[in-house]
């Protein structure tokens, strides 16, 4: 396609159904969709003669812990035919499973062992869904909001156990969020660790 | 008697110099024939974006510098055009000067490395030595400009943060006149090079389509013949305003993407001196007192201007609620950021897409296959930085 509006146009009409909204902003279109049509739309515009979508740039998710579809998967294309980029996205539950796009993109293997990783969303007929970047073992999902930036666990090793340990993580001073758009409130403490701090006093 | 012979598994890393960082590559070797890769990664990781997610946006901007740490101000770069896309900022045109400038130079600084490093990974120790003393020059350029020799944390939404120095364009001037001397150095002992030649040439081939479907960008993409660099096909600041050209590679292989990188440092050193010859005097960021922080000389007479001064080191700028993702050409590929903001003054959530990501991605495919000795080959013309990787 010659121009955005024209590939706005394109996808919605021949994808008519499976299109929710679409729009164009920052010279790139945004297109929202469902859970269940997402292989047909990928190999849909990887394919088009007109569209050709055909690189993977990256696979994310945005986290909106106060709203019932939970997540938002975003996945970024690249067009390098026509210049042009695409946002494709759809919303989910927290337990939801989606389906992989590793047969159609390779490149999408690792993109998506990141967000299992990162926000443990799973994913459906992934070849080798593992932990990729936090350590062996590790639990939780760190880029979830509910995730405390300081962690749970800290390691160190230990003269005694000569090895490795992992610890719950002991702060010397509680980590200070300061809200600075609002200055009557002050700072928001982690509770917990106040809690457990004020025992060992 | 039959003997069952069993493969070999072998760990490449954590702790290999030729691994460029903290990679652990799991090998299985049937005898010196690599039948599998799987590369591990994270040992690295810092959670940078969880980081930034924390952070106002100007306190986000030393998080890149950190990323790819042998080119710190391309990444920067990428956040700060996010940042003024969607904010609606015009940047002036000295600025982005400087800043094309100071990211060529991000450029030759990688390009030097990785050039450099993987022929010491096939067994030439001369070039590192040569390339390094160089790195150090223009390291010495970071540091005038900004202050540190690799973090720079120079960049801002909307300019660079200082002008620079009396002098550093001189001698900025200076360097680009000697250093084609020390290319041609490196390339008189390398590109004919016979050893050098049996360890890179038809090694770790990539075709056109596989290239696209794993995601590739950079020297990997134009290395397999893809005619594709994000400063001429979606040209950010100034560089519609340059000349320069896009060396493309033939046959995909790890000697082939030597050879851009080497045609790249020259295209730089050429785009270094444009943006030299039309620099001119003026102003290095955007005036709005929203934005970028007032002068010391005006904080001391103007109210206003303190005004802004604390609210901008206290608060930060808000960026109105929008949802966007820019990439710039860093030296190592197509480095992108995908951000949300909320209209608070941090970003909601901001994705780092980084180029070697996805190149070690395939290093399965890259070297399924190939002896054990091409492992480092391959490995050094990916152009693999951990600091990226991992995050």
């Amino acid at each position: 396609m010659k121009n955005l509006i024209d590939l706005e146009k394109k996808i919605n009409s021949e994808l008519t159904t499976k299109i929710n909204k679409t729009y164009v902003k920052h010279e790139q279109v945004y297109v929202e969709i469902d859970k269940e049509d997402l292989i047909e739309v990928v190999l849909f515009i990887k394919t088009d003669q007109d569209i050709k979508f055909r690189q993977l740039i990256d696979i994310t998710v945005v986290d909106y812990p106060e709203e019932t579809k939970r997540f938002k998967i975003v996945y970024l294309f690249l067009s390098h035919e026509f210049n042009q980029r695409m946002i494709l996205s759809y919303f989910i539950n927290e337990n939801e499973v989606i389906s992989s796009l590793t047969s159609i993109f390779p490149s999408a293997n690792w993109m998506e062992r990141e967000v299992f990783d990162m926000y443990g969303v799973n994913f459906k007929d992934h070849p080798d869904l593992r932990r990729i970047l936090t350590d062996y073992g590790f639990e939780g999902h760190p880029l979830r909001k509910d995730f405390p930036l300081t962690g749970h666990t800290e390691v160190r090793y230990s003269e005694e156990k000569k090895k490795v340990v992992n610890e719950q993580v002991k702060l010397e001073q509680n980590y200070r969020n300061f809200d600075y758009e609002s200055p009557w409130e002050g700072t928001e403490y982690i509770k917990e660790i106040t809690e457990t701090n004020d025992k060992k006093n | 008697m039959t003997k069952k012979i069993k493969n070999l598994n072998l760990n490449f890393g954590p702790q290999h110099p030729a691994a460029h960082g903290v990679l652990r590559l799991i090998l299985e070797l049937d005898g010196e024939v690599v039948e599998k890769a799987d590369p591990h990664i994270g040992l690295l990781h810092r959670g940078t974006e969880k980081l930034i997610e924390n952070k106002t946006y100007m306190q986000a901007v030393p998080y890149f510098d950190r990323l790819d740490y042998v080119a710190p101000m391309n990444q920067e770069h990428a956040f700060a055009l996010a940042i003024e896309k969607i904010l609606k900022i015009d940047v002036p045109i000295r600025a982005q000067y400087i800043r094309v400038m100071f990211c060529e130079i991000g450029r030759i600084l990688s390009h030097i490395l990785n050039v450099t490093t993987q022929a010491l990974d096939v067994g030439a120790l001369t070039p590192s030595l040569w390339g390094f003393e160089e790195r150090e020059t223009l390291m010495t350029f970071y540091e005038r400009a900004s202050g540190s020799r690799l973090h720079a944390n120079y960049f801002r939404a909307g300019g660079v943060h200082q002008d620079l120095p009396a002098g550093l364009e001189k001698d900025i001037a200076k360097f680009c006149e000697t250093f084609p001397k020390i290319i041609d150095d490196l390339e008189n002992l390398l590109t004919d090079n016979r050893i050098f030649k049996q360890r890179n040439v038809d090694i770790g081939i990539v075709s056109k389509e596989d290239a696209l479907d794993y995601s590739f960008s950079g020297v990997m993409i134009r290395g397999s013949g893809i005619p594709w660099d994000l400063r001429k096909s979606q040209p950010y600041d100034c560089y519609n305003l340059l000349e320069f050209k896009i060396p493309v590679g033939k046959n995909g292989d790890c000697y082939d993407r030597y050879l851009c990188r080497i045609e790249e440092m020259k295209e730089s050193v050429s785009i270094i001196k444009q943006c030299l010859a039309k620099m001119e005097k003026g102003p290095i960021k955007t005036f709005d007192g929203k934005i970028s922080p007032p002068s010391k000389a005006e904080i001391k007479q103007s109210m206003e201007a303190l005004i802004h001064h604390f609210k901008l080191f206290t608060e930060g700028y808000r960026v109105p609620k929008d949802e966007i993702y820019t990439a710039v050409e860093a030296p190592k590929g197509e480095f992108g950021v995908y951000l949300i903001s909320d209209g608070s003054s941090k970003p909601y959530k901001c994705k780092i897409r980084a180029p070697g990501f996805s190149h070690l991605q395939s290093m399965d495919y890259l070297i399924k296959g190939h002896m054990l000795a091409d492992v480092p080959a391959v490995l050094g013309s990916l152009d693999i930085v951990f600091g990226e990787v991992d995050r």
